[in-house]
């Protein structure tokens, strides 16, 4: 039985970095992962990653700006953290190789970003988070002491009898055979849930597996309902088109020329934070004002074509391959598109969960820094201050626990379950329609603006989904790479977080952050400046409330 | 809607049967692509049909298949153009070359990519202690090292290179292509230990062709045959590396040839290559002499098959216009800076129409 001090599930950013936090720490650590490392979605982060890292800036305008940009529902202590740890952070990637872009004196230079008050976004072109991913990725090639299991897809997460974590079980793609692992600790590092929408910005691997898997054994998720929708994807496929674009200069138009932001954000623009700039498309189209192919115009050639080849070159290839558009010459059509999991397993500022020795990090968790709305080029320092934090707390906790032993029988429930799975009649609905169904109905109803009525029908469909994925069969009943297993398994997942979701946009009775109820269009801080927490009770999520940490900016209007 | 028809060759290593064609026929619209279809295919007629997939955005590297016999994505591939290709009206889908196949379309990038990008020493290596804040370097050199840096690991140049079909062990273009993001890198302290290492190997950067394969089905514009030239140019014109392969020989010869007559002396080519470019030093060198001898053979079958006349070999025609040929030699040499074509800095266009532009920069 493989058996690590430290157990790192998924190998983005956030795993990475805490793998490589926990071993220098001295841990035994093992990191598995669905996919080769370098396939993970960390690769889609485009515009960069904010720092106060110059002179004139300072950590406390970056968490300034954050607070606000969260609507007052992050979490100031961990948003402190974040901000004072970003200048080193940015630097340790620095010198481990990230080619970070340099401005004229050879220094690591900036560009703007939405909803920060300096230009505080350091970024490679607009790869940035491939670049970060692959530069970790090589240290990982280099120190093998942190031991590489890829291509492992993990069902479930072990408990001992005292409720701490002791594991997890996971399933070799390649040959089939199912694995026990024992950990001291366990540190969730497994993306966000973008694939519950149709269409989404996220890859397919992004089904909420972390979140859902810490959710069935007990462990609290928090603020499941803020959901991002980034400003700026393709109409028909939802592609991503970083808002580095418009930190770049690119404007935002209405079928009419008008450049509609003014009347949104007259200072900020276009780079209003991704809400603001989201409901106003949505109003735009809305209203009549956008193209019949419901978008509106993402005009990039106001950008100067050195500019870029050198640092938007990425979306020159996407506008190129996946809308026929050359972004240098002609506008391209784009509407709001589900992008970001700001909800997820709650945990605290050092990445620590509910359950002992499970930890959490990135987009599966809460911690909570991005509150209601993340900022753009926020979500790669989360990943890499709270991987950081969690590998190294992890590393520590691990110290002053003895292996835990867990029983074979794990394995053998699990495969149970994975043969019944395989063996089943086909009687039922087909994966990929449940799966279409689900991403519709969450994109119609649990989207930019939400209401009572859509919210009880998208949960009532769930429901019925959910029903539906019980008797669902699979072609596969192979064991080399079974994917049509995998998809089976994942959907389970999806289904555990569009429940939440639905269930915490429900609750929260308010207007704030992504969350925008026309039935309840103002932010009610009275009653509302607090986390929804949603527990497994039963086969129901069960809602309870926490704090919202504050300790040195009052909430107060938010204008851009 | 159009009805497109994938002929997918598939192989399940369970069944104990070879691998075989299967064809699905998707309606799916022109814009759509080749992954979307096998995706369609695999929803809703044939869930065991394997591909590795993610992002369908071009990033994450997972989806490397060959289209119509090229290696490509198959998420960056539209279902009209894959179909104007195609075979007897099918699109035809195959799992990448080079590499083992595990099941249908998914290969073993790690017993052949991820093992010779092992083999770089991918990962950088500077002197010393960091600097407080952080390194102070060229702008240029970090936008030039990017256009290694944007490889997504697909494998489609691993699955089209012909080297590594004759040479198995060859380090190939991805690999090499990584190795020269460190060698570009000002930051790495290694820059010559890596290319004589590159240099020397038998199977290094001397073992491309320079069939330009990688350079056409690489996605992201890599380029990797170009940074393989200057990992090339690297090691012999800044760092004198003359290699056991006779790499260095052979290119000083050939380009040394070319000045002269304008077309390639195969006669004097060999010796030149093997005295560094010099008759003369070929004919004392013992090791080159061996080589010599080790080709007679082939010196012979050429004579007897009439391919070459001692008269052809010792007396090679110069071209016509060989001034022409003086001139662009002299044209590239009297550049201050060696001329790299970098598509981050001049554009797809090589700079010619960009040129305008990136001067002043600025639109209004």
């Amino acid at each position: 039985m493989p058996s690590h001090d430290v157990l790192v599930i998924g190998a983005g950013l956030a795993g990475q970095r805490a793998a490589l936090a926990a071993a220098e720490d001295g841990a035994s650590v093992g990191i598995l992962s669905k996919v080769h490392p370098v396939r993970s979605h960390s690769n889609a982060a485009q515009g960069g990653i904010n720092a106060a890292l110059n002179p004139e800036d300072s950590w406390e305008s970056h968490a300034y700006d954050t607070v606000k940009g969260s609507d007052y529902l992050g979490d100031q202590d961990a948003i402190e953290i974040m901000c004072k740890e970003a200048p080193n952070e940015i630097l340790t990637l620095e010198h481990l190789g990230v080619t970070f872009h340099r401005n004229e004196e050879g220094r690591l230079g900036t560009r703007a970003f939405g909803g920060a008050s300096a230009a505080r976004t350091y970024y490679v072109a607009d790869i940035t988070g491939q670049a970060i991913l692959h530069v970790l990725y090589e240290q990982l090639m280099r120190h093998d002491e942190v031991y590489r299991y890829e291509e492992f897809f993990t069902t479930t997460l072990v408990l001992d009898d005292d409720g701490h974590v002791a594991g997890c079980v996971a399933r070799q793609m390649r040959d089939g055979t199912m694995e026990l692992f024992a950990a001291k600790t366990v540190i969730l590092a497994a993306g966000g849930n973008g694939q519950i929408y149709n269409p989404t910005t996220n890859a397919l691997i992004c089904t909420g597996d972390g979140i859902a898997m810490a959710y069935r054994i007990g462990g609290p998720l928090m603020d499941m309902e803020m959901i991002q929708y980034h400003p700026t994807t393709l109409a028909g496929n939802g592609l991503l088109i970083t808002e580095g674009a418009r930190g770049e200069g690119a404007h935002l138009y209405n079928a009419q020329g008008e450049r509609f932001m003014e009347n949104y954000a007259p200072n900020k623009l276009e780079l209003a934070s991704r809400d603001v700039v989201s409901r106003a498309e949505q109003t735009e189209i809305n209203e009549g004002r956008g193209f019949p192919d419901g978008t509106v115009a993402l005009d990039i050639t106001k950008v100067p074509r050195k500019r870029i080849h050198e640092a938007l070159r990425e979306i020159v290839n996407v506008g190129r391959d996946f809308a026929g558009v050359d972004i240098t010459r002609e506008p391209i059509h784009i509407k709001p598109g589900n992008h970001y999991t700001m909800g997820g397993v709650k945990t605290d500022k050092d990445g620590r969960t509910e359950i002992p020795g499970l930890y959490a990090a990135g987009e599966v968790a809460c911690v909570s820094v991005h509150g209601g709305n993340r900022l753009g080029a926020n979500s790669l320092l989360d990943t890499l201050v709270f991987g950081r934090r969690s590998g190294k707390h992890a590393a520590h906790h691990a110290r002053n626990h003895q292996m835990p032993e867990p029983p074979h029988s794990h394995v053998d429930d699990e495969e149970a379950k994975l043969r019944e799975l395989i063996g089943r009649e086909r009687n039922g609905r087909r994966v990929s329609e449940i799966r279409t169904e689900l991403g519709r109905t969450m994109d119609e109803h649990v989207a930019v603006f939400r209401d009572e009525g859509g919210l009880l029908e998208a949960a009532q469909t769930v429901q019925r989904l959910k029903e539906e994925a019980k008797s669902v069969a699979i072609d596969d009943k192979g064991n080399v790479f079974n994917q049509d297993l995998f998809g089976a398994i994942e959907l389970g997942f999806m289904l555990d977080n569009a429940e939440c979701a639905i269930v915490g946009a429900l609750e929260r009775k308010e207007s704030r952050g992504a969350q925008f109820r026309t039935d309840y269009p103002e932010r009610n801080d009275d009653e509302w400046l607090k986390h929804i927490d949603l527990t497994l009770d039963g086969d129901r999520p069960n809602v309870s409330y926490s704090e919202v940490t504050i300790t040195q900016w009052e909430p107060e209007e938010r204008k851009y | 809607m159009p009805d497109y028809t994938l002929k997918i060759r598939r192989f399940d290593p369970e069944s104990g049967r070879p691998a075989y064609w299967q064809e699905f026929g998707v309606d799916l619209p022109e814009e759509r692509s080749v992954l979307d279809a096998i995706l369609r295919a695999k929803d809703e007629q044939d869930g065991s049909l394997s591909i590795r997939c993610s992002c369908q955005a071009a990033i994450c590297g997972s989806c490397g298949v060959r289209i119509n016999g090229m290696s490509r994505l198959a998420c960056n591939t539209k279902l009209s153009e894959a179909a104007e290709d195609g075979r007897n009206g099918a699109i035809v889908v195959e799992p990448m070359g080079n590499m083992p196949v595990i099941k249908d379309l998914i290969v073993d990038m790690d017993a052949v990519h991820w093992k010779k990008v092992q083999r770089v020493v991918p990962w950088l290596l500077p002197e010393g202690d960091p600097p407080a804040r952080e390194y102070i370097v060229d702008p240029e050199s970090m936008i030039d090292v990017t256009q290694s840096m944007a490889c997504i690991h697909c494998g489609a140049c691993v699955s089209a290179c012909l080297s590594l079909e004759v040479d198995p062990e060859f380090i190939g273009p991805a690999a090499l292509a990584k190795a020269y993001r460190f060698v570009g890198d000002p930051r790495d302290a290694h820059t010559e230990d890596r290319l004589l290492d590159l240099a020397e190997d038998p199977h290094g950067i001397y073992d491309c062709t320079h069939c330009f394969a990688c350079v056409e089905v690489c996605p992201k514009d890599v380029a990797p045959m170009d940074q393989i030239m200057r990992l090339r140019r690297r090691a012999t014109a800044d760092y004198g590396i003359k290699d056991q392969n006779n790499g260095y020989g052979h290119e000083k010869a050939f380009t040394d040839l070319i000045e002269k007559y304008g077309t390639l002396s195969e006669a004097q080519l060999l010796p030149k290559s093997y005295g560094d470019g010099s008759l003369i030093r070929a004919q004392v060198k013992p090791a080159a002499l061996k080589e010599l001898g080790a080709k007679f053979p082939t010196v012979i079958r050429g004579l007897t098959s009439g391919k070459v006349s001692p008269k052809t070999a010792l007396l090679h025609h110069k071209l016509q216009d060989q001034d022409q040929i003086r001139r662009i030699y002299e044209e590239v040499e009297s550049k201050e800076d060696r001329l790299e074509l970098n598509l981050y800095i001049v554009g797809e266009s090589g700079g010619e129409e960009e040129g305008a532009t990136s001067e002043g920069g600025q639109e209004e």
